[in-house]
């Protein structure tokens, strides 16, 4: 984080940062002023940004004891009204899973970075999206859902953390940026243009004090028999409604294509690539790429179906996605998978090879194993 | 005729969940009588914890949040830094503040945080049917030490007064009972002493009551309050531990 010069000017200007400076100082960007984490690779150079930038913005930076308490420190500050974040990597994401599911319990609006790493367990630090189930189905107790975000570059991540913080108030619900070592490690240009809404909505239900008012309580113990589950269908409720209004996605060659990809973040980098390779030839690939990984595009993915020939997911995990695409396609076409694991990236040339093992039939193949091999 | 003692505003008035001679309800009531006197009750937020005394705030008119398990501290950090003017208090079981949470309170304390700790000990978890807390004493039977508390395989109660005393970040630090009246009007003292710590930002403050739990200690109320006396105090000694108003 050498030689950066915070000025609001200098800020609207282009300028090169990773992926997880730049979402630090989107969240600052976006009225963010209690940050609270703990040291974990690769998302580092979040934590020691906001080390700097909060106090300069009158912001409370802690670096917690552990990611538990970091978490619960974010539930505090919500519970109190604050816009607040945190963020991790895979491990440490794990460790804040019970926190997650109180936030969630309580309606309290967060932000949360996942910069996701090789696993299970230690695994390794390069970069992986294994995280996937754990985000988009729950990840902690209880039936819940996370909005989650997934960026597949550093300007986007900066957007996406900015829209974190209006989604979570709007919807009383923590915000979930699914990331990986790739996007949070790299670095490209970015600039933060002035957006409005950097303040939250008022929040009545925050605990301030209360002063001249009926005492607010922040809980999700529902102990008398019927109203847990009142509380239940009111958060399904809430669900719905975000599924109706939240999805959002990319859509890329997708009219006629012969192969639809899906895949987000940085394997839809690598699709992308992938895309525009195709285009040399008579064969059409195209790409869908969820941003929203909760709510699933599902609606969309099930419509393309329709008229598919086939589509390949292509992950960095052993399959986890695909189980939402197979879902959404509802049978229409056949899907086919191709994962890379354990902090393993796919290349492009890998990609082509799965595209020639599902359609052997295709005149065009030969060309784009030929294509494959081109380095 | 002239009311010289009624039921603290701040009080809510319903019948409590807590079995008869458990002393949480005695505490939170002196927590609304400090809160009722003091003019505080607009400007206080409570966390209440798991366990037993999880719906305090049925009891306690003012904002409350609650806690997951063990993580108090760490959650009334969280609303500290948002409201560093307000009254907060969060208040834990054995259980709660010395096993599963003993990281947050540590830290909390060692951060030096202006907050006020009211850690309620009755040496044993009531609401999950009398199971082994940290502050268990030694030979005493619990769900999960059916022959008495073991050192060798359990270890031994720990003191989380003294503990936390030798972290520098802690500022007041005493420990009181429920057992008589003499001893509830020394707690009152204590809390009102702890809350002043806060109020004046003279940092980490907490205040271990030593509390009753005649249903899983098996007694009846007046040996619990005995057993407090004789037993507990004796593992657990009252007194303050640490002052920041103390002469050196």
């Amino acid at each position: 984080m050498a030689n950066i010069n915070f000025s609001r000017a200098y800020l609207t200007m282009k300028q090169l940062l990773t992926g997880n400076e730049a979402a630090a100082e989107a969240a600052i960007q976006a009225g963010c002023r209690y940050y609270y984490g703990y040291p974990i690779t690769p998302q580092n150079e979040l934590i020691n940004y906001m080390s700097v930038r909060m106090p300069q913005v009158g912001g409370v930076f802690i670096q917690a004891e552990s990611e538990i308490a970091a978490i619960n420190m974010v539930y505090g500050s919500a519970a109190a009204g604050g816009r607040t974040m945190t963020s991790s990597s895979s491990p440490g994401i794990s460790l804040k899973q019970e926190g997650i599911s109180y936030l969630a319990g309580s309606e309290l609006p967060c932000v949360i970075v996942n910069i996701q790493r090789g696993g299970p367990g230690l695994g390794d630090i390069s970069a992986s999206q294994a995280d996937y189930f754990q985000a988009v189905k729950g990840g902690g107790h209880g039936d819940y859902h996370l909005i989650v975000l997934a960026p597949c570059s550093v300007q986007e991540m900066a957007n996406l953390v900015y829209d974190a913080f209006g989604l979570s108030d709007k919807y009383r619900t923590p915000v979930l940026i699914l990331g990986d070592a790739q996007i949070g490690q790299l670095m490209e240009p970015v600039e933060f243009p002035e957006k409005p809404n950097k303040k939250s909505p008022s929040k009545t239900w925050a605990l301030t004090g209360a002063e001249g008012r009926k005492r607010n309580i922040v809980k999700s113990f529902y102990p008398v028999k019927g109203q847990l589950e009142e509380f239940n269908n009111h958060l399904q409720e809430k669900y719905k409604n975000i599924e109706e209004h939240e999805v959002r996605y990319e859509a890329v060659n997708i009219q006629n294509a012969d192969v639809i990809l899906v895949a987000y973040g940085t394997s839809a980098r690598i699709c992308k690539e992938v895309v525009k390779k195709s285009q040399q030839l008579d064969f059409k690939v195209g790409m869908i790429r969820p941003i929203t990984l909760w709510p699933f595009p599902k609606k969309f993915i099930r419509k393309i179906s329709e008229n598919a020939q086939c589509i390949l997911t292509v992950e960095m995990s052993a399959g986890q996605m695909v189980e939402d695409v197979r879902l959404s396609v509802e049978g229409k076409c056949p899907v086919y998978f191709y994962g890379r694991t354990g902090g393993g990236v796919p290349a492009s040339s890998e990609v082509i090879k799965k595209i020639v093992e599902i359609v052997p039939e295709n005149l065009a193949a030969n060309r784009l194993l030929q294509l494959a091999e081109v380095k | 005729m002239q009311a010289i003692y009624e039921k603290p505003k701040t009080f809510i008035d319903s019948a409590t969940h807590f079995c008869p001679g458990c002393g949480h309800g005695i505490v939170l009531r002196l927590i609304a009588e400090i809160l009722d006197s003091w003019g505080m009750r607009g400007k206080t937020i409570g966390l209440a914890p798991v366990g037993c005394a999880v719906l305090a705030y049925n009891y306690l008119d003012i904002d409350m949040c609650e806690a997951p398990h063990g993580r108090p501290p760490a959650v009334a950090t969280g609303i500290k830094r948002v409201h560093p003017d307000k009254l907060v208090f969060a208040y834990q079981g054995d259980g709660d503040l010395a096993a599963i949470g003993m990281a947050e309170i540590i830290h909390a304390a060692n951060r030096g945080e202006n907050i006020t700790f009211i850690f309620v000990n009755n040496a044993i978890y009531g609401m999950t049917n009398g199971q082994m807390a940290p502050t268990t004493l030694l030979g005493q039977k619990t769900a999960t030490t059916l022959s008495g508390r073991n050192a060798t395989n359990d270890g031994y109660p720990i003191r989380v007064c003294e503990l936390l005393a030798v972290i520098e970040g802690s500022s007041f630090i005493e420990r009181v009972s429920i057992s008589s009246p003499e001893q509830v009007r020394k707690t009152k003292k204590a809390l009102e002493k702890g809350f002043r710590t806060q109020i004046e930002k003279k940092g980490f403050s907490l205040v271990e009551i030593l509390s009753s739990c005649p249903i899983y200690w098996r007694m009846d109320s007046n040996e619990a309050m005995r057993y407090i006396d004789e037993e507990m105090s004796r593992i657990f000694p009252l007194g303050v531990v640490k002052d920041w108003e103390a002469k050196k």
